[in-house]
């Protein structure tokens, strides 16, 4: 066991008094928000891997009411990276076209194999920090350099911004950039949803604003809490988002105002849009996400990777999970993942099965770390 | 991937910043933050670009609990992404 499962590590708040008094909060309000709302569970989605890592790291559903519900849902862009794009990213490697990419995407397979799967049978691949160690890697390069990019649109505007400032010749960009706002829509009208209010990734509205998320909030009568990413700000954020639900109050609340305005950071989202464009596209797990991803608008056209290797196709293969992985399900919020057979039992950081296991924003990957909610509940 | 490290800037020569991150400098690019920065300013950062100006009582707690983390559990899931977002920097 890691040594952060310790509670006395965990429980280690920049204002202990202020944690319990959010906690002591959070109990009354959801007694009141159950009576309200006439149900005897509440669920508060949140979508974003770094939320997941303080929430399991700090123990923070120990501090919460049995009764509420902290799910996560599709926060992870590694992990809703759809099988067909990683076949596209390795078909590339396999062809001889060296591919750069974050850490958590090498690893991920598509329906075959991973970018880690191909280098090691001697494809080109680098892993990278950052879209302009990609660029370098192409500057000191005589050879094509791909840019498989991933990240939701905080990350994409970065690669937006590498494009704007110039890149050399033999660049490209393979996208397989993801916007967060209409996976949250497609997540909040599945049938029988449970999920009563969203917590909204504070850095992805560092870049778009809060106001993106009205008419969510409209849409299906549910409040949107934008939240950062300190133990007391995501206390902070369910204490909110439970208040909201009590008073049935659906209008978007911005409680990361460090970072995150109304309007969002208006140069970023120019540079992003002048790049990119959203198209409708399929999300691993998640199936068709309307205007969830962002591709190289035509005017790239030119640096597209997807143009100027259109031959350089994957085989068509119809993507399908590993057995018994339920990765989709978990990325909805309808499992945990210690409801996986696979969970720590064959699907390990180490070996992984799902997609879930491999990137740090995954919620098995953060749940292996971090013990989940039985060591959790044990340290309440 | 979406964490995000605040550091403080130390120097601004057009758009690249010198960032102190634990006093270890590094440079970040500004192309993409939405207000002037300088000297003594704290940016939150990520995968290599400011993203914006934070007011420095935040930047600081923040940093206070990172280095911690980083200190006490460096082979931590965030201790990690934390070392990534630095690991993004180009080195000055």
């Amino acid at each position: 066991m890691s040594a952060s499962a310790d509670p006395s590590l965990r429980l280690r708040y920049r204002d202990p008094v202020r944690a319990r008094q959010l906690s002591a909060a959070l109990v009354e309000l959801v007694g009141e928000a159950l009576v309200a709302t006439r149900s005897e569970r509440l669920a508060v989605m949140h979508v974003c891997g770094s939320h997941e890592q303080a929430i399991a790291k700090f123990g923070l559903r120990s501090l919460v009411p049995d009764t509420l519900d902290v799910i996560m849902g599709p926060g992870c862009p590694v992990c809703v990276t759809d099988m067909p794009e990683i076949d596209e990213a390795v078909a590339l490697a396999d062809h001889g076209i060296t591919v750069a990419t974050y850490g958590d995407m090498y690893r991920v397979r598509g329906s075959g194999r991973s970018l880690a799967d191909a280098h090691a049978e001697g494809a080109p691949v680098e892993v990278v920090y950052s879209v302009s160690n990609a660029v370098e890697l192409a500057r000191a390069s005589v050879g094509e350099v791909v840019f498989f990019a991933c990240g939701f649109e905080t990350t994409a505007v970065t690669t937006a911004a590498a494009l704007l400032a110039g890149v050399p010749e033999n660049f490209s960009v393979l996208s397989a950039h993801k916007y967060v706002l209409p996976a949250m829509d497609v997540v909040a009208q599945l049938p029988d949803s449970r999920i009563a209010a969203f917590l909204a990734a504070g850095h992805a509205a560092t870049i778009t604003g809060s106001a993106i998320f009205e008419s969510l909030a409209q849409r299906y009568n549910m409040p949107v809490v934008v939240a950062g990413f300190e133990p007391l700000d995501v206390l902070a954020a369910l204490v909110k988002a439970v208040e909201a639900i009590r008073d049935s109050d659906a209008r978007v609340f911005n409680l990361y105002p460090r970072c995150v305005t109304y309007a969002g950071n208006l140069p970023a989202q120019e540079c992003l849009w002048q790049v990119f464009e959203c198209q409708d596209g399929d999300w691993r797990g998640i199936a068709s996400v309307p205007s969830g991803n962002i591709r190289l608008r035509s005017e790239w056209r030119a640096y597209d990777a997807r143009h100027r290797f259109a031959s350089v196709r994957p085989k068509a293969v119809a993507p399908a999970e590993p057995d018994a992985c339920i990765c989709g399900t978990i990325m909805i919020g309808r499992a945990n993942p210690v409801d996986c057979a696979l969970f720590k039992a064959g699907c390990t950081p180490q070996d992984p099965i799902g997609a879930c296991m491999v990137s740090s924003e995954g919620t098995c990957r953060i749940w292996h770390e971090y013990g989940g909610i039985p060591v959790l509940q044990a340290a309440r | 991937m979406c964490l995000g490290v605040p550091g403080l800037v130390v120097a601004v020569d057009g758009n690249v910043a010198t960032v102190d991150f634990w006093g270890v400098c590094k440079q970040v690019l500004l192309d993409v933050v939405d207000m002037p920065v300088s000297p003594g300013d704290y940016v939150l950062n990520h995968v290599g670009f400011a993203i914006r100006r934070i007011p420095p009582e935040d930047a600081r707690a923040t940093l206070e609990l990172y280095a911690q983390i980083l200190h006490d559990e460096p082979q931590d899931l965030m201790a990690q992404d934390i070392r990534g977002e630095v690991a993004a920097m180009r080195a000055r």
